[in-house]
């Protein structure tokens, strides 16, 4: 029962929001939203619970044995704390959400900004011409590269519409081709875990 | 004098102001009132004729009446439009009647056009402009119960290699000679996404060979749920391959629950412990590249695998083996050699087969004007 018990709420659940799709009457929208909204809340406040616990167990272990770059632990140790009690001590008030714009959203938005250095560095590796593969690659993304810029239109008037052309025909073409694979995939995947085929998620087979 | 005055007067232009009057504008005919279906209720849909003439016309004026609201204004359309979806403030099972007029520029309007029959809102239990997806569903459920019926007759189903996934007993069995852990990140996606359930499909597997390995796991987590359900599998995985106690649960850890705070963490591990295998498989955005340049930068065997297209590039550029799409969900399948599990990826290729032959009939059909297909495949 312990193995099957899962298994038989994992199709209950699974086979109701099927169902549920296919009914536009209120009843469902409000069993959608009993099951999405109310019940996904309770449970993200219970495994919160563990993930703080988890979290604190982490890095007081990392800290205890001085294991290196300890003190990040330390830092972000401190970091949640603080959080927490700036926003329960104020409600939210305005010093918490000061924290939030003046701190997380910068130090966020500093880390989104890598990318394009990153980016930069990949595309090195990506574009060299080592085989015929890359070689075309190279091409195609020079091509892109140039014709999304004012000066694709300037050295050749056609550039902006040949880069349309290969984004919207060969391109478009190899995205859906592997959409269509996901879609196919996740009913699949969604089928045998309904079956109960599928039971890896659940810890055992 | 006056012959002048006459002459000067004659050679002026005259310009004739036409303003138009209530008159002159015509309202729509027609009008059509229907319940919207396939929906929630709430809803009523309006159909008209436009004017012959409406050259002066701007717009055309909605109202509705009940029997406890008077007529009022309940919307506008533009003057190109011949229908509109009214959803303001309607209630199911009340009986409504509409009426139109036309507007001009200058807010002149027509007289009211008919009444429209009487309608009534009410929600439909059934979405029956849909019913093709769920023939289709139904039909793809057959084909995975079909194969998965025949492959416990013992029926050997063929498999075509998957580089990515047979390099992962390389990348554990590289991380064991190193004595390096190894790195798992299962995506930034809650549990309910279909790409970081595959995630934890393939982690079990995986906990297996580098419990067998004796090997070391790290696996940082973005979601509780995810954590909770990551800690049970990697537990499960070291206990099947006989080794409970090598298992640690603190290794399978809550890092942060924000995107960039998750990337920075990852990329602090991967700096400091320097795992000689990092494995990315679930869903991810654009934290993709900064993790797996950060991790080819620490020279480490990466083996990426995502369902988001748009992904796709980065994870190629940066790792050595990529698991586009589909292949990620039939990993489970391909590691476990389970034939149940390899039997529904057989039921996928028909769906594909379908698909293609679908596509090709579809193509020649529409270039011959028969477009009645394409129907067959639309939703909503």
């Amino acid at each position: 029962m312990r193995r099957r018990l899962p298994v038989i709420i994992a199709f209950g659940i699974g086979f109701a929001m099927l169902i549920q799709y296919f009914i536009p009457h209120p009843r469902s929208e409000e069993f959608y939203n009993v099951i999405v909204q109310q019940w996904f809340i309770i449970i993200y406040a219970f495994m919160y619970i563990f993930a703080l616990r988890s979290f604190f167990m982490h890095h007081i272990t990392k800290v205890k044995k001085k294991k290196e770059g300890y003190i990040f632990s330390a830092v972000a140790m401190v970091s949640v704390l603080f959080m927490l009690l700036s926003g329960l001590i104020t409600s939210r008030g305005p010093f918490f959400d000061s924290l939030y714009n003046y701190m997380i959203a910068p130090l966020q938005g500093t880390m989104f900004s890598l990318l394009a250095f990153f980016i930069a560095s990949a595309a090195f590796r990506a574009f060299r011409a080592r085989n015929v593969q890359a070689t075309l690659l190279l091409v195609t993304a020079t091509i892109v590269m140039i014709g999304r810029v004012p000066i694709g239109d300037y050295l050749w008037r056609g550039m902006p519409d040949l880069v349309e052309w290969i984004m919207t025909v060969p391109s478009m073409a190899a995205m859906r081709g592997i959409r269509i694979g996901v879609g196919l995939g996740a009913v699949a995947t969604a089928m045998k875990i309904m079956l109960g085929i599928e039971r890896s998620y659940m810890g055992g087979e | 004098m006056l012959i002048g005055l006459l002459f000067f007067f004659g050679q002026m232009p005259i310009t004739v102001v036409a303003r138009t009057d209530s008159i002159s504008l015509k309202p729509p005919t027609n009008l059509r009132a229907m319940d919207t279906p396939n929906d929630h209720g709430k809803s009523i849909t309006l159909f008209w004729d436009c004017p012959l003439d409406i050259s002066n016309i701007e717009g055309f004026q909605i109202f509705r009446e009940a029997a406890d609201e008077s007529l009022h204004l309940a919307g506008y359309a533009p003057v190109n439009k011949t229908e509109y979806v009214d959803q303001l403030g309607l209630r199911n099972n009340v009986e409504y009647q509409y009426s139109m007029r036309s507007i001009n520029l200058e807010g002149v309007v027509s007289i009211f056009s008919e009444l429209s029959p009487v309608v009534t809102a009410y929600p439909q239990w059934f979405k029956k402009n849909e019913v093709n997806i769920l023939i289709m569903i139904i039909i793809y459920f057959g084909l995975v119960i079909y194969f998965v019926r025949i492959a416990r007759k013992g029926k050997k189903i063929f498999l075509r290699r998957i580089p990515g996934l047979d390099a992962l007993e390389e990348a554990v069995g590289r991380a064991t000679e190193m004595g390096k852990p190894i790195l798992y990140v299962p995506g930034i996606w809650p549990m309910d996404e279909i790409g970081t359930i595959a995630a934890m499909n393939i982690l079990k597997p995986v906990a297996k060979k580098v419990a067998q390995y004796e090997s070391r796991i790290i696996v940082p987590c973005i979601d509780p749920i995810v954590m909770n359900v990551a800690q049970q599998t990697v537990k499960e995985g070291f206990t099947e391959a006989g080794r409970p106690d090598r298992y640690n649960q603190d290794d399978v850890f809550f890092l942060t629950s924000a995107q960039f705070a998750y990337a920075a963490g990852v990329n602090g591990i991967m700096v400091r412990e320097k795992p000689a295998t990092n494995l990315f498989l679930g869903v991810f955005f654009a934290e993709s590249l900064l993790l797996a340049e950060t991790g080819n930068a620490t020279g480490a065997i990466q083996i990426a695998g995502t369902d988001r297209v748009p992904q796709l590039p980065f994870f190629v550029a940066a790792c050595d083996y990529c698991i586009m799409g589909e292949e990620l969900y039939a990993a489970s399948a391909y590691l476990s050699e389970d034939p149940r599990l390899v039997s529904s990826i057989k039921a996928q290729d028909w769906g594909k087969m379908a698909i293609l032959i679908s596509l090709f009939f579809g193509s020649v059909f529409s270039i011959l004007g028969l477009r009645f297909i394409l129907s067959w495949f639309s939703a909503g």
